[in-house]
């Protein structure tokens, strides 16, 4: 069965933090309708990869990561008549979603305090970089900027060199997983007590707990800790070293003696492993540039997969360096089902990633491929606003509604 | 049984529905948090402990039960003032405040049938074991779900519970490895690097506990637990933005940059910048806010004097968002890198805020701490420690929420310092029993 079938959501989210966590939601079988205009479209639709050569805003294969199985309503949030269908959402929906600057929705007369006197046991999720309040709440930016106000940025990267972004928009990708179960539990409150209430998730205050021990280490002990490259303070070997071919490259991670044994005999215990520097993890540690060496002289012979699973079975942590191409192919996450494969009119057959977990008694679903701008809006309009073929007629034609626009350079 | 079945089945108006009171949305009268009915029985060690974490912050009874010797993740440093000690860790305190300890060594039998009392009486139970770990011992899924079938069981392994790698071992660098965030990570002539704190089963955690929430949401409905199966491998691969999908539809692996970012065959986009006292994220490319942001910043050189002719005489806003490519790079770097070198990094982001150019530190954790922004929100939190006779500060909410804000409730735990209260006052053992237990190496 769908554990949200029968939540409602209204959607205002973009960009990705929000859509992906809206994304979990209809997933297990939410209704999720996201508004949208055609003036002001999702970043994401403006964002690489495009299913063909012309880009339209109807083509990405990122913002198709997102928002497959939602509900596209296109409205002109410009036109005096918009907030009138909004308020018509706000009293069917059980939830509201929005991760827009501060300000925002308060700008449109959406903010909390106007939303429960439409529906008193709204419960509003808001997230957005800073927080309201404060003096930066409403500066702009994205979520590479986050990683370095967040600390990840300079502790990643080399000790020698300029600290370096995690890839992409990183606490993009951290922060739903404090906002899902936070938006169940306020539901779940609401059901037993019957309130609801405004969320506010800071992206930086939730990211700083993928960051908490080294916080605590400089406010409780005044210390900074500092860039590592891969190495580990308390294990060596600890890195990637190259194997075969091009940019080929395998995790080694020896945490115990033990690992270090088992590494020693897979090499077949050539003589320099014999060295007694090399037998204590704090004589490895104190030669740890030289260790590296050797070992990478090793690697270099070995092709990256069978270099992995000779190691496991040896009992060894080690592991490929994947690139993007090598999670598409990853034997454990084809395994899983991991990536779903859909069909868009304008981004062709693409993956869609599931959530990261299965449910024993669950279905989680894809059931249509991203939505186009608009696509669904005189269906909603019916089935859930109640609203008549005229009505919905006067409001396209008087700008307030917007259906979806044939794709330029049609279809894939 | 545990509380969410007062409301099963609550009326017509379907599950979502509130089935008490009317709507309202002020503070709640009680101290009553959004997951107090529920009781978490944490079994997880240094792998696991965020996902019980957001539970116990959101209100959950969370009882990490811990063996004899102490959570193998007291262990691990850094520990207070240098002192290494298993009620010293930090990673310890950070992701165990707000939880209760109980000790049981679940290698005896009288330890695995104290715990299958307390799944009687607990709504979740999350555990970090190997797959089959939990099944050796007697206390799988089948096993605990047939003592209480509303059990929620959280299991966080690197590659889940079942395919082709699951017995595989993943320390945090070879899990990033295989999830393939490291490729993308780190300067293009050195390896791939990790990010610098370990995060692959800190992302599987959290995600732990948004599975449980889903289903705990299909336990209102139907009054059965379930099992909750999370893979970190696929809890990181979802944090690789448009990697995957970039090899799917456009067949382009994507290439570690450091300090750049590629946007496409032949062009760039500058991220970090090293100034005065450290480095700044100042994205340098064209495209509305952004370009607006590099135009900006040429009429900030100009006015100190350190203006450049050609970098103002382009328009970057004109200039689609990463465009640049490294002809142009190599005539504007220089002169914005001297720039930066002449400033500190809160000169360049409190003129970035007042010119609306897209610069932030590259934020230490003293940067952190001092963040204006943090400091209105009064995001930290001042917490007394009695047994240290001392104040600490620690991390403040996740969330604020209008009407169950999220507390500070409860230091770390020391080791066992609630088995008396739970084992006595709630499981109804005799003190007899207990000192039995504990001289029995149970407890």
């Amino acid at each position: 069965m769908r554990p949200l079938e029968g939540l409602k959501v209204l959607d205002f989210c973009w960009v990705a933090a929000g859509p992906m966590t809206t994304g979990y939601l209809v997933e297990y079988g939410a209704t999720v309708v996201r508004i949208e205009s055609h003036a002001h479209p999702d970043t994401l639709h403006n964002s690489p990869p495009f299913g063909s050569e012309g880009r339209g805003p109807n083509r990405s294969g990122y913002y198709a990561n997102y928002n497959a199985s939602k509900y596209a309503f296109g409205l002109n949030m410009a036109h005096p008549k918009a907030m009138h269908i909004v308020q018509r959402f706000v009293a069917w929906a059980d939830l509201v979603t929005e991760n827009f600057t501060p300000g925002t929705m308060e700008k449109w007369g959406l903010g909390y305090d106007e939303l429960r006197t439409i529906k008193p046991d709204v419960i509003l999720f808001s997230t957005s970089m800073l927080g309201r309040g404060g003096p930066y709440s409403r500066q702009p930016g994205f979520g590479p900027v986050l990683s370095s106000l967040s600390g990840m940025t300079g502790l990643t990267g080399w000790p020698d060199r300029a600290p370096t972004n995690p890839y992409g928009a990183y606490t993009d990708f951290v922060v739903p997983r404090f906002a899902l179960p936070t938006i169940i539990a306020a539901l779940d409150y609401r059901r037993r007590t019957g309130r609801g209430q405004h969320l506010d998730m800071a992206q930086l205050e939730a990211a700083l707990y993928f960051m908490a021990p080294p916080m605590l280490q400089y406010m409780l002990n005044g210390h900074e800790p500092e860039r590592t490259g891969n190495r580990h303070p308390a294990a060596a070997p600890h890195g990637a070293y190259p194997c075969q071919g091009e940019d080929c490259w395998c995790t080694i991670a020896c945490m115990t003696d033990t690992h270090w044994q088992a590494l020693c005999q897979a090499m077949g215990c050539p003589a320099w492993t014999q060295d007694e520097r090399f037998a204590t993890v704090l004589g490895r540690k104190a030669h740890e540039d030289e260790l590296d060496a050797r070992l990478g002289e090793w690697t270099q012979g070995w092709e990256v997969e069978a270099l992995m699973h000779a190691l496991q079975q040896a009992g060894v942590p080690a592991g490929v360096v994947h690139t993007n191409r090598g999670v598409i192919e990853d034997a454990q996450l084809q395994h899983r089902g991991h990536f779903v494969y859909l069909d868009h009119p304008g981004v062709g057959r693409h993956p869609v990633q599931r959530s990261e977990f299965r449910l024993s008694q669950a279905t989680a679903e894809h059931r249509w491929a991203a939505p186009l701008i608009g696509q669904h809006t005189a269906q909603v309009c019916k089935e859930i606003l109640g609203m008549s073929e005229d009505e919905i007629a006067t409001l396209m034609a008087e700008g307030v509604l917007e259906g979806s626009t044939p794709l330029e350079g049609g279809t894939v | 049984m545990g509380a969410w079945r007062d409301c099963v089945g609550a009326g017509p108006l379907g599950p979502w529905r509130h089935c008490v009171g009317a709507g309202s949305s002020g503070p709640s009268p009680s101290d009553e948090g959004m997951l107090s009915p529920y009781r978490v029985l944490d079994l997880t060690d240094e792998r696991g402990l965020l996902c019980g974490k957001i539970l116990a912050d959101l209100g959950a009874d969370v009882i990490q039960v811990e063996p004899s010797t102490g959570n193998s993740a007291r262990r691990i440093g850094p520990f207070y003032q240098d002192e290494v000690h298993p009620e010293r860790s930090l990673f310890w305190w950070a992701y165990t405040t707000n939880k209760r300890s109980i000790t049981l060594n679940l290698t005896t039998a009288d330890g695995r049938a104290l715990l299958k009392r307390l799944v009687q009486s607990a709504d979740f139970l999350i555990e970090s074991g190997a797959p089959g770990e939990m099944a050796a011992l007697g206390l799988g899924y089948g096993e605990l779900a047939a003592l209480n079938p509303a059990l929620i069981v959280v299991s966080i392994t690197p590659f889940g519970q079942d395919g082709p790698y699951a017995m595989y071992q993943a320390p945090d660098l070879v899990g990033m490895g295989l999830a393939g965030f490291m490729y993308v990570t780190g300067d293009p002539d050195r390896p791939p690097v990790r990010v610098g704190f370990p995060h692959f089963y800190l992302h599987g955690a959290a995600a732990g506990a948004a599975g449980a929430m889903v289903a705990h949401a299909q336990r209102v409905l139907t009054g059965q637990g379930q099992q909750v199966d999370v893979s970190c491998q696929e809890a990181v691969a979802r944090a690789l933005a448009s990697a995957p999908q970039s090899y799917a539809i456009a067949g382009a692996v994507i290439v570690r940059q450091g300090s750049y970012r590629q946007t496409g065959a032949t062009t760039y986009m500058r991220i970090t910048w090293p100034c005065k006292d450290g480095f700044v994220n100042f994205q340098f490319s064209g495209g509305a806010a952004a370009g607006r942001g590099v135009n900006n910043l040429a009429q900030w050189m100009a006015d100190e004097g350190m203006g450049d002719a050609y970098l103002q005489s382009l328009d970057f806003t004109k200039l689609g968002y990463g465009t640049i490519n490294r002809e142009m790079l190599e005539r504007t770097v220089p002169p914005i890198e001297r720039f930066m070198m002449s400033h500190t990094k809160q000169e360049l982001f409190e003129g970035a805020v007042t010119r609306r150019i897209l610069l932030f530190p590259v934020a230490t954790p003293r940067d952190i701490v001092h963040n204006p922004q943090l400091q209105a929100r009064q995001y930290f939190q001042q917490v007394s420690h009695p047994e240290l006779g001392t104040t600490l500060t620690m991390l403040g909410p996740f969330v604020r929420s209008s009407a169950t804000p999220l507390r500070q409730r409860r230091l770390p735990p020391r080791l066992g310092e609630h088995n008396i209260e739970v084992y006595t006052q709630e499981l109804g053992l005799q003190p007899g029993d207990l000192a039995r237990l504990r001289e029995a190496g149970v407890l």
